[in-house]
């Protein structure tokens, strides 16, 4: 193809996403397109996968039948969601190994939050209402975006995350209006998941590389700080409502601004998680990478016995 | 003559292996060797654990001393609770996995198409709502058996061992403690002693289709049923029950 045919393929692309029309997989796109799609998408998939480990750290702990079945079904949904949005990737002419492969060597990146230990059952409370909070908030622009699969696969996700994250402040409601040790593990959990969360909505604007391409292709509708600023402008009154403290002496309403003001994010810590050397990032990556290595015998097995009975099948056929 | 007392353990003796079994396959959950198994597997823990929730509800009710179905899985000691050893045996590795599952869900499949049937209205909803769940375990456990045993090499060696290792724990499921002569005398309980002979004919046919064999074992293991269990039952005992013992008398 001509350099001007290109150019032209690539204006009418552009035209299609400003009318807000759906790129589907057969449909042409630019490279880059496929590229930060698939870098997108996988990231998002694997942040699924790999935040399954520390909620599920939890499950034979959980205090009561309810709650270990409730935390059970919740763990399962990201499973699912991680099914879904690989299947989104793969459309993208890679295949779910491939996008393992990244994971497993580190070429790939998953949600940070997931190196951060859950050390209390009260941190399975604050993860749902907390991170999952967070998470929808990046989530739900995103069932607009530009990519068909990925903004269907988006409509799913955000229903159930919606429901986990009502789950995990209905656990955090019941510790703060516990017993003295079930309002101190509560508010425990919020010290240290806070931060955490609020690092979750991406680095400062100035900071972030990716914002301008990816709000032109709906990637992205509103910036990581304004994302930030909705999900303070959000979480505050429900820990006040609860009696739970957010650990940031700085916060407080600006009237004039009509949204909260908070304290300086510590930015090293953030970088410092994102290169690898949170608490967990070791822990997590070998937890994958041995459930892969140890299930390669069963999935050679299911392989082996598929080939087998279509073999049988063509047999019988001739 | 049947007490409240027998028809409470007896009530034990079947809903403490779906506890127990589902705590052993919780332990699974983000580890599984593909999505697809493990969301699988998180099923039938899900099912296992409603089921006992749907016994200890009923046992709590009976019992009417204000106990509730948390009081039942947490706080009893280890000799309290009456599950088969089949069931509390860990998750050395999937092959583990799959055999303890398929041995267990041809029985829970037959007792349950026979405790449909009990005089008790509670317990025969309680099975009919189960067998769905059940049918879908055997066929999936069954499935599994067939592909790991006539799959490659290493995965039929795999499962063989399993199978070898576990066969000794099938002889308890058909044992009958005191509690379960009398709810079955008082036409509520099941005799597991006539599901024997079709149990082991249908595990065969399956191991047979799956190209495995069948272990040349004369002893088989027991105790479970009193209470008496392995020494991998404290420990998971020790998870199951950390938060209602670290934390006792609270709501969560």
């Amino acid at each position: 193809m001509s350099e001007k045919e290109i150019k032209n393929l690539e204006e009418i692309f552009e035209q299609r996403i400003a009318r807000d029309e759906k790129i589907e997989p057969k449909d042409w796109m630019p490279e880059k397109y496929r590229k930060t799609h698939i870098r997108q998408i996988s990231q998002h998939a694997h942040s699924e996968i790999v935040g399954m480990l520390p909620e599920g750290n939890w499950i034979t702990r959980a205090p009561s039948l309810r709650r270990k079945v409730a935390l059970l079904a919740k763990v399962q949904d990201e499973a699912g969601h991680g099914l879904y949005l690989y299947s989104a990737c793969e459309t993208l002419g890679i295949s779910r190994d491939e996008l393992y492969e990244q994971l497993h060597t580190g070429k790939a990146k998953y949600s940070s939050i997931f190196n951060y230990p859950t050390i209390t059952w009260a941190d399975i409370g604050a993860i749902g209402w907390l991170v999952d909070g967070a998470a929808i908030i990046n989530q739900v622009p995103l069932c607009s975006t530009s990519y068909g699969p990925y903004a269907r696969a988006m409509i799913r996700v955000c229903k159930e995350e919606s429901f986990h994250q009502r789950q995990g402040y209905e656990i955090m409601i019941k510790l703060a209006n516990g017993s003295p040790e079930q309002k101190e593990m509560a508010q425990d959990a919020l010290n240290r998941w806070w931060w955490p969360s609020l690092m979750m909505l991406g680095p400062t604007d100035a900071e972030s590389v990716h914002t301008e391409q990816s709000m032109k292709w709906k990637l992205k509708r509103k910036t990581n700080d304004e994302l930030r600023q909705q999900f303070i402008d959000q979480t505050v009154p429900q820990a006040d409502l609860i009696g739970l403290t957010v650990p940031d002496p700085e916060l407080k309403w600006n009237e004039e601004r009509g949204h909260y003001d908070f304290g300086e994010i510590d930015w090293d810590e953030f970088w410092q998680v994102v290169k690898g050397h949170g608490p967990c990032n070791k822990e997590r990556l070998s937890a994958r990478v041995n459930a892969w290595e140890e299930g390669e015998w069963v999935r050679d097995a299911a392989m082996a016995y598929a080939k087998k009975q279509e073999d049988k099948k063509l047999k019988k056929a001739i | 003559m049947m007490k409240n007392e027998n028809l409470v353990h007896y009530i034990y003796g079947i809903a403490d292996n779906a506890l127990i079994l589902g705590q052993r396959l919780s332990e699974l959950c983000g580890h599984g060797p593909s999505l697809e198994t493990d969301i699988a597997l998180t099923n039938m823990a899900l099912d296992l654990l409603g089921q006992t929730r749907s016994y200890y509800q009923y046992a709590a009710a009976l019992l009417g001393d204000g106990k509730t179905e948390d009081d039942i899985a947490y706080l009893r000691i280890e000799r309290q609770y009456k599950n088969v050893l089949l069931v509390e045996q860990p998750n050395k590795h999937f092959g583990y996995v799959i055999a303890r599952q398929f041995f267990y869900d041809v029985f829970h499949l037959l007792l349950l198409q026979e405790l449909q049937n009990s005089k008790d209205e509670t317990l025969s909803a309680i099975a009919k709502k189960g067998i769905k769940e059940v049918s879908y375990h055997q066929r999936f456990s069954s499935d599994w058996i067939k592909r790991l045993g006539d799959g490659t090499e290493e995965s039929r060696k795999k499962v063989q061992e399993a199978i070898d290792d576990l066969w000794k724990f099938t002889d308890e499921l058909f044992h009958m403690t005191e509690d379960d002569k009398l709810v079955f005398e008082a036409q509520i309980g099941v005799d597991v002693t006539a599901l024997k002979q079709t149990y082991y004919q249908r595990v065969k046919e399956i191991l047979d289709e799956a190209t495995l064999s069948i272990p040349e074992i004369k002893w088989f293991q027991k105790g479970g049923k009193q209470g008496i269990h392995s020494e991998h039952m404290g420990y998971l005992l020790a998870d199951l029950q950390y938060m209602q013992r670290a934390y006792p008398n609270m709501k969560w």
